[in-house]
């Protein structure tokens, strides 16, 4: 069996809370502590949860746009947390990213040229100015844009042509995974769909993986293979797609699920009370314990791990037997 | 008699480059305590009606033309000075951001005793304990301490609430919800849904809201209106809508949301797409305003505008086609 293309060991990152007049470290924002997973080549893994829950910030470390706390980012083999800025350029090719918001994520002074040339000259890909030319023409094909809107600029388009700009960039690297952050959350509900299709195709055609990063589960469930629901900076559930929507072991998963309205559907939803509590101080135990409705004396005191349950499936939850129906959670 | 009725609304604004038809003759009813919905996609003009409702669009650039009876009184015929009495009063209204429709330099107890202390002549004191009264209404913990508190230290779900609070606090008769739950996360979202309902229930106010999310709008909604470029493309009981959807534009639109339970289906379902963009509003629409990005738009669709007709039972459409549809099905 080869190695997975990215594997994330025990991943912490934590952001200093600064206070008082010299800015001193009161304390520090527990973003995302400890977490790990893998991403196949070819495969779509999808983060998912609250605002608030580390799953950016996950992406963001994948991406080396900050360093990481503690942990270790294996790409292809090689660790990548502690590269060098020279050793990292090489991986910068291979990891690429798209962005949520197409209205900033775009240079608005740059020509569509010119943003999709630049990591192909950055990299090195073209061979002489003809191929530059070329490679540029093509990605315009793969994204379906029309190959005259080269010479405008960002501000010329809608925000789903902006978006397929942004995937435009992403692929000219020839990357193998790109790391999606709400890239279609933005998105009117018609052209999300164009999107969505877009990215399956791409995916297909380039065997690209794809770490999607959405708190939107029915688009989720609609293209991933795999998802990983996150609740304050822990993977609270891990598992194959089908399994996670039609049997979700944690009870934060099913009250996830049960939240999402939906047309022509009867429900009952599992109405969690209260908000998320604050990363800065998460509480003690499972950090879900506050919202719980299973909750009992040990969740208090001790966090739970990752479990197998199966089938691909992991639960970091207490409960012997996971609680079954939805409903009766009242 | 309905208790708001809205006759050929129409709201235009000058802009450098045009006049821009925002809302281009839309009529609709809503009864007392019934809850209408108002779908459709970015620049629909759908948030531009609920402000015409209110008068909140600037004059100008905006122009309010038509006429909104609420109670059979036309708002748009007003003073300033009568339309005060009725905002936040009979009508009130609930906007998507709480944190930039909140004061951040006043207390909440303050923001919600406003309107008490204007239209209901409540003192200070009074005002303050029915504001107290107000959050604990909508499930806000320790109302007495968060009274005093200001916006930035409330989450976003309870700043939704507060909103709530506020909008509710005069027991107006008609509640215009414009996205209340879109920038909050699904579980928060859950809450405020259910809280809307079960207010609803206990209040009996009649509730315009207006979202994108057609999962919201089968949770809460009994009447369901479609609109595309500023026009009402379709409306009917919200069941109907989504099980015979008859305008094209509606059809794409539910096609184009990916339900959950799909992996129960087991082999992938591309997502419909509607392909090309809503055209400019800023030109005058020959024909219907979706021919250009409709399968089955033909050279009449593309020279006369349809105009709404009975589909069914409490049903109306604007498609020319739309009737032919069905029968084929």
């Amino acid at each position: 069996m080869s190695a997975p293309l990215l594997q994330v060991n025990d991943l912490k990152k934590h952001f200093p809370v600064r206070s008082g007049l010299f800015g001193r470290r009161s304390g520090s924002v527990y973003a995302v502590d400890g977490v790990s997973f893998e991403v196949d080549r070819g495969e779509t893994l999808s983060l998912v949860g609250e605002s608030g829950c580390g799953k950016s910030t996950v992406g963001r470390a994948i991406l080396r746009l900050f360093d990481i706390t503690s942990g270790q980012v294996v790409l292809d083999g090689q660790r990548i947390d502690d590269l060098s800025p020279g050793g990292l350029r090489a991986m910068r090719r291979r990891v690429q990213v798209v962005f949520q918001d197409p209205f900033s994520s775009l240079n608005p002074r740059m020509r569509v040229r010119d943003i999709l040339a630049e990591p192909i000259r950055n990299f090195s890909l073209a061979k002489s100015s003809a191929d530059l030319e070329m490679r540029v023409a093509a990605l315009m094909d793969t994204v379906r844009l029309p190959r005259d809107a080269l010479n405008r600029r960002p501000h010329e388009f809608s925000g789903g042509q902006r978006q397929r700009i942004g995937i435009a960039r992403a692929l000219a690297a020839e990357p193998d995974l790109i790391v999606c952050d709400e890239a279609v959350s933005a998105l009117d509900v018609s052209v999300k769909a164009q999107i969505v299709n877009l990215l399956q195709d791409l995916q297909q055609q380039f065997g690209l993986a794809l770490l999607f990063i959405s708190h939107d589960l029915a688009i989720v469930e609609h293209m991933t293979h795999r998802v990983a629901v996150m609740y304050l900076g822990r993977i609270v559930e891990m598992a194959p797609r089908q399994k996670i929507f039609t049997a979700p072991g944690h009870p934060y998963t099913k009250a996830l699920l049960s939240a999402v309205p939906e047309p022509g559907a009867a429900r009952n939803p599992i109405i969690l009370k209260g908000d998320v509590p604050s990363p800065i101080n998460p509480p003690k135990g499972c950090r879900f314990n506050t919202r719980c409705p299973f909750v009992f004396d040990r969740c208090k005191a001790e966090e739970p791990q990752l479990r197998s349950a199966g089938d691909g499936q992991w639960v970091a939850c207490h409960l012997e037997a996971l609680p079954e129906a939805p409903g009766s959670a009242g | 008699m309905a208790l708001l009725e809205v006759e050929n609304l129409q709201t235009h604004f000058r802009t450098p480059d045009g006049i821009n038809r925002a809302v281009d003759g839309v009529s609709f009813q809503v009864d007392e305590g019934e809850t209408l919905a108002i779908v459709g996609e970015s620049g629909c003009g759908k948030s531009v009606t609920s402000m015409s409702l209110m008068r909140l669009i600037p004059e100008p650039p905006g122009r309010i033309a038509g006429a909104v009876r609420f109670q059979g009184r036309d708002l748009l015929q007003l003073s300033e000075r009568e339309m005060r009495a009725v905002r936040g009063n009979d009508v009130s209204m609930i906007f998507q951001e709480p944190m930039s429709s909140l004061n951040p330099v006043l207390t909440v107890g303050r923001q919600i005793g406003e309107t008490l202390r204007m239209h209901q002549g409540l003192d200070k004191q009074a005002a303050e304990l029915r504001a107290v009264e107000m959050l604990n209404l909508v499930g806000i913990p320790e109302p007495a301490r968060r009274v005093r508190e200001y916006p930035h230290q409330l989450s976003g779900g309870m700043r939704q609430r507060v909103m709530i609070a506020m909008a509710l606090a005069c027991n107006p008769k008609l509640l215009i919800a414009d996205e209340p739950t879109t920038a909050l996360d699904v579980t928060i979202q859950a809450q405020i849904l259910q809280l809307m309902l079960d207010l609803k229930r206990r209040v009996g106010a009649a509730i315009v809201l207006i979202t994108h999310d057609l999962g919201v709008v089968a949770e809460i909604a009994e009447r369901v209106m479609v609109m595309y470029a500023g026009r009402k493309v379709e409306e009917a009981p919200v069941a109907r809508l989504f099980r015979s959807p008859r305008h094209p534009y509606t059809q794409g639109l539910l096609g184009a949301v990916p339900k959950l339970g799909s992996s129960l289906t087991g082999a992938a379902r591309r997502l419909t797409e509607i392909p090309g963009q809503v055209p400019s509003l800023k030109k005058a629409i020959e024909g219907c305003a979706f021919a250009g990005r409709c399968a089955l738009a033909t050279d009449l669709c593309r020279q006369v505008a349809p105009g709404l007709e009975v589909k069914g039972p409490g049903h109306i459409a604007a498609c020319h086609y739309a009737a032919k549809e069905a029968a084929a099905a």
